[in-house]
């Protein structure tokens, strides 16, 4: 697919998510001037509080922001997915910037003309509005500038947390490898930054009283303050008017509107497959379908219990184990029964019947290594263990049922400790030979695709890994009609569709709609 | 402006003394001071000996620690500190112009506070620059970084000007000058503060000027008023601080005599 077919196919939701970009940013950078310029004014006025607020502004900053988004979703009122959070979280970054700048520019107004200010008999209001902001101007907006560039770089990890924007595309192109993804988010996110930095620049220039040009004629002045206004204004009407589209295409709450379903998925290819192959089906009813796709960690889970999102596609052992806290098991039925049970008890929530395939953790290895040491199980790995590597996704060093237990169930000593890096990206080094060991997903298309053997789990270590789809009971009570829908799942796909599904859209880099609307068709029509 | 019913000197101090928390040595210790209508009092003194703080204290830019300043027979704290200031005319050294308005706008800053109708404004703004030597129609519209210092400084005094204040205080106002310049705005000043019959507290550490400008010369050391003389009796005083400010003088003219004898 080249750069051109590529912008062509994906032109609209680009400019989706450019302009979701750009409001979060506009919308973040506003908030934070609002709160920061006021506060800097203050802190000039109030030398005690200097120290706390700038330290603790600068301690803001220090937080990595995805650690600050997930720091956020469970707090009430500005916590959450979506939008809120992330704009909470852009403007604590933003803050320290403005308010240092606002801090520096009007302490730093010439000591002799703050005198004659003083001594003219200027009020501190006065002074303030007639003398220190126009001649702080320049500094105060540099600091905007420096916050709407961070703005516009942090903006791109907020879609982490379902708030949209060009992240999107970042993301989504890590996980499936694909540049033209990854440039997709990149490119125009770093030329929104470039500009932001060149028109506030501009603007800069023409309040910087030093760089000045003598003005003759007229009343520069005045002309000036114009300019400046005019500039603000625009900027004030763009983004009033992206907030109330913002607004308005989020008005309604799942719960408020009956005929509406939001369907989530989680932030990788097959719960966006899964997550698209219900909402279609739901579509189909003449429903009106919100997609809240690619929630990362837990996220899907806690937009669910919190009534963001209606359903999602998820997988009984995760449940078991992240979300229900139990020590793995083997049983499959043993599982789905008890996930079933607890959600209902504990989340209102209802557990559908298996659609037909489980994701089970796959150990894989190169099958050319297979073929050569005649490995089969991962018992047979065992005595080759000391000179393989391992690389394995942050996900499977840290649950329950991952890296710890599994190599103790099977003695498995590596060549050094594992290396950890995201999931996605252990396929390619294992195909590359940097890793000899990898534990990636049964049902991931690139097994095939890169030439990997799955080894047997005899030792029954893994618990199983069973899709289903999550819907809450208010939901299923408000739109008898959705569970009709989604029961054409029940059984319909096996491991290896599911795995050809996948291929489809990671390794043939299609769009998981196309893919999901020929699957429907394929199906034929309903068994109901 | 205010012309005084009463006969209340414009400006009095009473054993003032003004000190800094956690500075030992006071600042100004139990300073007495009387000036007269329309008279132009130079504090003379090295820095550091209080000059400045003196002035600060008579537009309540400070408050005494000790004693009181009276203006127009009231104490600094029950004036009105806006008020105060804007009937006191006031001129430092680096001019303190804001240098995001025009030369104009610095002019009418006190009337435009004032809330004077904008067609006066003007035309007391064209009256002053012409009053302290330029041009309006060149001058109006520059900024204050497109002036020389000499010219800055005209502006400055136009601007303390503004509002007619009865009272002016200057601190060091030609201090940062090129000589040529500042002999010449010295001048200048003589002859404007004579026209205009303001009363004057002027601030230097030039001896020549306290003798061109002063009625009266109060000579300042170490926070003290030590020696309050007309210029001429300055001249014949015998107090130290004084004689070491005449010595000066002297040095300068035997300098220039004995250059002229060499160069016969």
């Amino acid at each position: 697919m080249s750069a051109w077919e590529f912008l062509r196919n994906n032109w609209s939701d680009l400019a989706l998510r450019a302009q979701e970009h750009l409001t979060l940013v506009l919308v973040s950078t506003l908030i934070a001037v609002i709160i920061g310029v006021p506060l800097g004014i203050l802190l000039t006025r109030r030398q005690s509080l200097r120290g706390p607020v700038l330290g603790a502004a600068s301690v803001m900053q220090t937080v990595p922001s995805l650690a600050l988004f997930g720091l956020l979703i469970p707090l009430p009122f500005i916590g959450g997915i979506r939008e809120r959070p992330a704009i909470v979280a852009l403007v604590l970054y933003a803050l320290l910037p403005i308010i240092r700048n606002t801090v520096t520019g009007i302490l730093g107004v010439d000591r002799s003309v703050r005198e004659a200010a003083v001594a003219m008999g200027m009020t501190d209001r006065q002074i303030l509005w007639q003398v220190e902001l126009p001649l702080a101007m320049g500094v105060i907006l540099t600091g905007v500038r420096v916050a709407t560039v961070i703005c516009v770089g942090v903006t791109t990890i907020a879609a982490a947390v379902g708030a949209g924007g060009l992240g999107v595309y970042i993301f989504r192109g890590l996980r499936q490898n694909d540049n033209y993804l990854l440039l997709a988010g990149a490119v125009p996110a770093a030329l929104m930054a470039l500009l932001a930095d060149f028109g506030l620049g501009l603007l800069e220039k023409r309040f910087d009283v030093r760089n000045q040009q003598a003005e003759q004629s007229g009343r520069p002045l005045l002309k000036r303050s114009k300019l400046a206004w005019a500039l603000l204004a625009a900027i004030l009407c763009l983004v009033a008017a992206l907030a109330w589209r913002g607004a308005y295409s989020t008005a309604g709450t799942p719960q408020t509107s009956p005929e509406r379903v939001t369907v989530g998925s989680k932030d990788f290819t097959e719960s966006v497959i899964l997550g698209e192959m219900a909402a279609q089906l739901l579509e189909a009813r003449g429903l009106f379908v919100e997609r809240r796709f690619e929630l990362g960690g837990n996220l899907a889970h806690d937009a669910l219990i919190s009534g963001q999102i209606d359903l999602y596609p998820e997988y009984t052992g995760t449940s078991y184990t992240a979300i229900l806290h139990h020590q793995p098991i083997t049983d499959p039925r043993a599982v789905y029964e008890q996930v079933k049970r607890e959600y209902a008890e504990n989340f209102h929530t209802e557990v559908s019947a298996p659609l037909g395939f489980s994701n089970d953790f796959a150990i894989l290895v190169r099958g050319t290594d297979a073929r050569r040491l005649n490995l089969k199980t991962i018992s047979d790995v065992a005595p080759h263990a000391a000179r393989m590597r391992a690389g394995l996704g942050q996900d499977f060093m840290s649950r329950a049922d991952g890296y710890p237990g599994f190599s103790r169930a099977y003695g498995l000593k590596f060549s050094g400790r594992p290396r950890e890096m995201d999931l996605s990206l252990t396929y390619r080094a294992l195909a590359a030979g940097q890793v000899d060991l990898i534990a990636g997903n049964s049902t991931d298309g690139l097994i095939a695709a890169l030439d990997l053997v799955q080894l047997e789990d005899d030792r029954h270590y893994f618990p199983p890994y069973e899709a289903v789809i999550l819907i809450r009971e208010e939901t299923l009570a408000r739109i008898p009609v959705a569970a009709e829908a989604l029961a054409r799942l029940h059984n319909a796909i096996s491991t290896d569709e599911m795995r050809r599904l996948n291929y489809e859209v990671d390794g043939k880099k299609r769009d998981a709609k196309t893919v999901v609307r020929e699957w429907i068709i394929k199906q034929g029509p309903g068994k109901n | 402006m205010v012309a005084s019913k009463n006969d209340a000197l414009p400006v009095e101090f009473r054993h003032v003394s003004y000190s800094v928390p956690g500075v030992a040595a006071p600042i100004i210790s139990d300073l007495n001071l009387k000036i007269e209508r329309s008279e132009t009092l130079v504090l003379l003194g090295e820095s550091g000996c209080g000059k400045t703080t003196t002035l600060k204290l008579v537009n309540r830019l400070l408050l005494p620690t000790e004693g009181e300043v009276l203006v127009e027979g009231r104490t600094t704290d029950q004036w009105d500190a806006i008020r105060l200031r804007r009937q006191t005319g006031y001129v430092i050294q680096e001019a303190g112009l804001f240098p995001h308005f025009t030369v104009e706008r610095n002019v009418a800053l006190v009337p435009a506070l004032e809330g004077w109708e904008a067609g006066r404004v003007r035309e007391r703004v064209r009256e002053l620059l012409e009053l302290v030597g330029l041009d309006p129609q060149k001058f109006a519209s520059r900024y204050p970084r497109d002036l020389s210092g000499g010219q800055r400084q005209r502006v400055g005094v136009a601007r303390a000007l503004a509002a007619e204040p009865p009272l002016l205080l200057l601190d060091e106002p030609f201090g940062a000058l090129d000589p040529l310049t500042r002999a010449a705005l010295q001048k200048e000043f003589a002859e404007l503060s004579r026209r205009l019959g303001k009363t004057v507290i002027f601030v230097t550490h030039d001896v020549r000027e306290a003798l061109l400008l002063a009625s009266r010369i109060g000579l300042m050391h170490a926070g003290r008023l030590v020696l309050m003389e007309t210029p001429a009796g300055f001249l014949r005083s015998q107090e130290p601080h004084a004689r070491a400010y005449i010595e000066t003088l002297r040095l300068d003219e035997e300098l220039s005599a004995s250059l002229t004898r060499r160069s016969v």
